[in-house]
């Protein structure tokens, strides 16, 4: 069962070859014997997953399923939770039990989908590797010597393994993409403001978008339905209509004008990543699709903006973590500023605090204009130059990441080698454009990912391309030996 | 831009963060390289560039003023590390 698509799990719930207890029993098995291999789960809800499933085979037998009625999935511990400990991968929360739901897991439990448990990731969602996780670092289920990438690391490698049929995960930076990438799976950052960030922790507010990460894009159509929408208790959300993402899978691509940067295939980029792509696209070209190079200037620039941007909003957001309303408060406080600072230095992890201070700093007397405001400007710089390229093109494409999955401890000791990882993802956050990752093949046993990139709000047509290039390849059905 | 051991221990007040003595020097290191990181950002004139606040410049959605949520004091509390008679405790800051 574990190894079928969540359409065809569906499928078999509603036909009654298996009930969603039955489906949800095997994937708590795999769990127990796969996770402790891999790390990926920080809290298994097994006992309440099986109250879920046994919902969703009532709902199955009165014939009021939904496509994601039954189906088992995995949410990463970035998302509120009721009643369930939130952690976000920090020590700071590690006993916090969220009194509500995040508008994304209240979507799912509407769906009646199940929640095998939560997700590991890197703390508060700052990391490329999962190292920085209070709670040990993830491994990538196709080398475990290899990390699965981050910050949504959990969800790529328990999708990668086949411990959940789909996972959530959130992108401030290409946290969806670049594990998805590292992992061999499909994920999607929608457009900033698609899906809601209510009761999903913040890290950097004005980039932050929460996504599917599955095994297809046809699963992430099914996922990404069942979050999409208008949700008034997010003061970003957008009010617009979502459209209906798995109807458009099947369209052709013929005529489809791809975009490759020529500033994604430059210097830094693996020769064997370049030569991937390369196929990939011609595979394309034989569907039909024209092909021409465009340019992106200012992508260079995008790492240092967002370095400044995400920190600067960080700092501010994290600033609720003071060890008086949640949260973890440390021992004997001798006055006030004792309770906030030691509560806040034990509470965080050392990236945390590096991303807070550079952040307070940036935003602190005197260097506003010098840092926050330059970084906007150039985030306007940067969203231009893809607005020129959407002018002559449908889609952008190009590498997720510039290597495979590295080995753990390779960058943790250089925050600057970490943050590089990044490189190709960043500028879609800055633009609030939406991108996704899909597997192109292998490099070194390793799966590598292609981005795609699309104007705003065209999820659909990004889900439509990534479909037709999996119904003529099947990189995305390879499964690690180990944990087939 | 290199920061010192004392700015970075101003920045540490700043954030309300304790930094334990021998680590300043690597935080000051780290934070340097950061900044120079960033600093690639000067290259481009943006004298003429209008500030992004929003991908698709939309304003902040206001909502009618109403009382939408209900008193759920007990239930928030039950989850701060120290409460009494329904007050955070914090230790006495007026003497």
């Amino acid at each position: 069962m574990h190894d079928k698509s969540i359409a065809e799990l569906a499928a078999g719930l509603r036909g009654k070859a298996f009930s969603s207890r039955e489906l949800t029993q095997s994937f708590l098995e795999r769990i127990g014997r796969f996770n402790p291999a891999l790390n990926a789960f920080v809290t298994v809800t097994a006992e309440r997953a099986l109250e879920q499933a046994d919902a969703a085979d009532g709902r199955i037998a009165a014939g009021q399923a939904g496509s994601l009625t039954g189906i088992p999935l995995g949410q990463k511990d970035i998302f509120c939770t009721q009643d369930i400990r939130t952690s976000c991968g920090s020590k700071m929360l590690d006993r916090f039990i969220s009194p509500y739901d995040a508008t994304v897991i209240e979507r799912f439990n509407q769906a009646g989908a199940v929640m095998l448990g939560k997700l590991n990731m890197d703390e508060f969602a700052m990391g490329s590797s999962n190292e920085t996780s209070y709670y040990g670092p993830v491994k990538n289920p196709w080398d475990t010597g290899t990390v699965p990438g981050g910050s949504s690391g959990g969800s790529a490698s328990a999708v990668a393994a086949r411990l959940v049929a789909g996972a959530t995960g959130t992108d401030t930076g290409g946290s969806i993409r670049q594990p998805a990438s590292f992992c061999g799976i499909t994920g999607i950052k929608p457009t900033y403001g698609l899906v809601s960030r209510y009761g999903m922790i913040a890290f950097a507010s004005s980039l932050d978008q929460g996504g599917p990460m599955a095994r297809s894009a046809e699963d992430c159509a099914l996922l990404l339905q069942a979050m999409a929408g208008y949700d008034e208790r997010d003061s970003t959300s957008l009010d617009r209509p979502v459209p209906d993402y798995s109807a458009g899978l099947a369209n052709g691509v013929e005529g489809l004008r791809i975009g490759l940067p020529k500033e994604f295939f430059g210097e830094g980029l693996d020769s064997d990543i370049a030569r991937l792509i390369d196929q990939a696209v011609a595979e394309y070209r034989k569907l039909g699709a024209t092909v021409k190079e465009v340019s992106l200037p200012n992508m260079h620039l995008s790492g240092p903006a967002y370095y400044v941007v995400a920190p600067a909003e960080c700092s501010s957001n994290l600033a609720r973590m003071d060890g008086v309303r949640f949260g973890h408060r440390c021992d004997a406080p001798k006055d006030l500023a004792d309770l906030y600072t030691r509560s806040r230095g034990e509470g965080f992890g050392a990236e945390v605090k590096r991303r807070i201070l550079i952040g307070t700093y940036a935003l602190s007397a005197g260097y506003y204009d010098a840092y926050y405001l330059k970084a906007q400007k150039i985030r306007r710089l940067i969203s231009d130059d893809f607005k020129k390229a959407f002018s002559e093109v449908d889609v952008i494409m190009g590498p997720t990441s510039p290597s495979v999955a590295f080995r753990f401890g390779e960058k943790s000791a250089d925050p600057i080698a970490m943050y590089l990882s990044d490189i190709y993802t960043i500028a879609v956050n800055l633009a609030g454009l939406p991108g996704m990752s899909i597997p192109v093949g292998f490099s070194k046993n390793l799966p590598v990912g292609m981005q795609i990139i699309g104007d705003y709000f065209a999820e659909g047509r990004l889900l439509n391309v990534a479909h037709r290039y999996q119904q003529v390849t099947d990189w995305h059905r390879q499964v690690p030996k180990e944990f087939a | 831009m290199s920061l010192s051991a004392a700015e970075v221990n101003k920045i540490a007040w700043l954030a309300r963060i304790a930094i334990d003595p021998d680590k300043v020097d690597a935080y000051a290191r780290d934070l340097s390289g950061i900044l120079e990181f960033v600093e690639q950002m000067s290259t481009v004139d943006t004298s003429a560039v209008q500030p992004m606040a929003h991908p698709l410049d939309q304003a902040q959605r206001l909502r009618p003023d109403e009382i939408r949520e209900t008193d759920r004091r007990e239930l928030f509390q039950s989850h701060a590390p120290l409460v009494e008679a329904g007050l955070y405790l914090v230790p006495k800051v007026i003497e």
